[in-house]
């Protein structure tokens, strides 16, 4: 009875402080990943002067001299291009080769599926700086160094293992019994894919695309690596780190965070259901 | 024409058999139901006649074309599926016109298809619709005009109603038969539900841990079950069963009574709860619960220790307690084999 009486003030005091920790903890969480976006946000959207200025202001004065200064920038135009190129056929391959699988392991039983899957995993265990050597190598002698599709691959083989789960939940969402029903009325297995489970299961897939397309958006190391002359965006502000002025770098951040915040956030739904949380 | 033969079909999965050597012929036209409680292989034999399961063994001929080896769109068949399986991405309109659209007939006649099918299904005014924008009830009547648009030689149904409420059920029944009745298909009707069996079907088939007990009339099923499992699965409240002793040749004795019987080694009593009726002798029958269900009286009771159900007109009052005597009709009497459980002349 004592102990009750004792006790009872310290366990409001301790959910008090657990509540404290952990409003403090989602607090960190958002400003960890916020205060970078908003320092790039203001300082790209900021005339060149500014970018050094201290204190800075809130809301930026939105002068676009920073990202004009970057866009007429040597080669910033064509690493541009180089992304998009690199991007979208890195979307394509890993969709290609990804929704298929999806599709297979969603469908089928066949001797070795689950290791199949650890395997899809697996590809992610090995740090790309080990395998950039060794490919590059070979891609030096195949002749694939310095070309997009070269590094169109690599993003595909980062990408792949994402497209495969994706698609593969995707398809597990929907019923075998569509599918059994359009083999009845007149399907064979192909057309009951495409006239049944692709509609259904196209915003999914187009998400998954967008998915891997951001990765390559992204991707710094291979692209640093694997190309010479056809440098990406990525590849070429990591280049020109050292010597180009900080508006540029704002701008280029700006430009590369951007397009990838927009995607991301456009198939987030999808993003969530893959990884087990309830659809917002 | 299309009379289906279903010859020595086995199917295996792994260790377990789902189905074994099934022998069926269904006549054209007939309605077939195929009847059995979950897992006894009803559906498995239904989706190898529909060619979405193959089977380990035996072989399988629809209006004289042997089909096993062929896929479900070279059958001749159209299934509704438990789940409707409507495709959601169209509307009502085009799902009815799927099939129709494959076997690439001509706009014409995909429009008079799907009008006089949604007019026999009562949905010509949901046809702009999608499958979300429907109630359980509607999306059923989509996937059997869905079915009946094909034209098909043999139609298939894996518990079309189970997802509907009780009223829904009864209405889509009685629909469902006339509808049927008059495309002139072979139906296969699987269910677990014996009154809808009983309501639909020209005949039945009763199907238990992969073997089909019996495949006769509704009434003969009823009445005479070829085996004891019939007899137990089918009639609510099911037939009550006695062990009986041997009394000299064909007489049996039962609860302490004297009844004629078949001759042979052992035998068990079989009585179904509607045919009894208070008498002065008979089956002494102590109550346990009384249920009175409007024009009769269930009686939950004990006969001779085991579990035995009886009903009777609701003319009498009667109480938990006492001591009934009950009469059975002599010629509803049947009898089983204890050992092979099949029916005993």
């Amino acid at each position: 009875m004592s102990d009750l009486t004792i006790n009872a003030p310290r366990e409001k005091d301790v959910q008090r402080a657990g509540k404290f920790v952990f409003w403090a903890g989602i607090a960190l969480l958002v400003l960890w990943v916020l205060v970078p976006i908003w320092f790039l946000f203001i300082n790209a959207f900021s005339a060149p002067a500014e970018v050094t200025s201290f204190p800075k202001r809130f809301w930026p004065s939105f002068d676009l001299a920073s990202l004009q200064f970057f866009w007429r920038f040597q080669g910033v135009t064509n690493a541009l291009w180089n992304s998009v190129r690199v991007a979208v056929l890195t979307m394509i391959l890993s969709i290609g080769m990804g929704a298929p699988a999806g599709y297979a392991l969603s469908r089928f039983d066949f001797p070795g599926k689950e290791f199949f899957r650890v395997l899809v995993i697996m590809t992610r265990a090995f740090p790309l700086p080990l395998l950039a050597l060794p490919l590059a190598v070979m891609f030096i002698r195949t002749g694939l160094d310095d070309t997009i599709l070269g590094l169109a691959l690599v993003h595909t083989m980062l990408a792949l293992p994402f497209a495969v789960l994706i698609t593969f939940s995707l398809f597990s969402g929907i019923p075998v019994e569509l599918e059994e029903a359009a083999w009845t009325l007149g399907c064979n297995r192909v057309q009951a894919v495409i006239k049944v489970v692709l509609p259904l299961a196209l915003p999914g897939i187009m998400a998954s695309a967008v998915f891997a397309f951001v990765i390559s958006w992204n991707e710094v190391f291979a692209a640093a690596v694997l190309t010479i002359e056809n440098r990406t965006l990525t590849a070429f502000l990591l280049q020109s780190l050292n010597v180009s002025p900080l508006p540029l770098k704002f701008a280029g951040g700006a430009a590369l965070v951007i397009p990838a915040l927009i995607f991301i956030f456009a198939v987030r739904k999808y993003l969530f259901a893959m990884w087990g949380i309830a659809n917002r | 024409m299309a009379e289906i033969v279903i010859k020595n079909v086995a199917k295996h999965f792994g260790a377990f058999t789902a189905l074994h050597s099934v022998d069926l012929t269904i006549a054209d036209q007939e309605f077939m139901v195929l009847l059995g409680a979950s897992g006894c292989g009803k559906t498995t034999l239904l989706r190898i006649i529909a060619g979405l399961e193959t089977p380990s063994e035996g072989e399988v001929w629809i209006g004289g074309r042997r089909v096993d080896h062929l896929p479900p769109r070279a059958r001749g068949i159209a299934m509704v599926f438990q789940n409707y399986a409507v495709f959601p991405h169209l509307t009502v309109f085009e799902n009815i016109a799927f099939g129709l659209r494959m076997a690439k007939l001509s706009q014409t006649e995909v429009d008079r298809r799907v009008t006089r099918t949604a007019e026999l299904m009562h949905i010509e005014q949901l046809l702009k619709r999608y499958s979300g924008e429907l109630s359980g009830g509607q999306r059923q009547r989509v996937a059997v005009a869905r079915a009946l648009a094909m034209e098909p030689d043999v139609i298939l149904m894996d518990e079309p109603l189970s997802n509907l409420d009780a009223l829904l059920r009864l209405e889509m029944r009685a629909e469902l038969k006339g509808v049927l009745a008059e495309s002139k298909t072979t139906t296969i009707y699987v269910t677990h539900d014996q009154v809808e069996a009983m309501s639909l079907a020209d005949r039945i088939s009763v199907m238990n841990g992969g073997y089909i007990v019996q495949a006769d009339r509704p009434t003969e099923v009823y009445r005479n079950p070829a085996a004891r499992f019939v007899g137990s699965f089918i009639g609510n409240p099911p037939m009550n069963f006695l062990p009986a002793k041997p009394d000299g040749a064909g007489r049996w004795l039962v609860a302490g009574l004297d009844f004629d019987g078949p001759n042979a080694r052992a035998a068990e009593f079989a009585i179904r709860p509607e045919d009894l009726h208070p008498a002065e002798s008979g089956l002494r029958a102590e109550v346990r619960v009384v249920e009175p269900l409007g024009p009769h009286v269930l009686v939950t009771a004990q006969v001779a220790g085991q579990p035995f159900r009886a009903i009777v007109e609701s003319d009498r009052q009667i109480a938990p307690g006492e001591t009934l005597t009950l009469a059975p009709i002599p010629e509803r009497i049947r009898w089983f084999d204890p050992e092979t459980q099949k029916a005993l002349p």
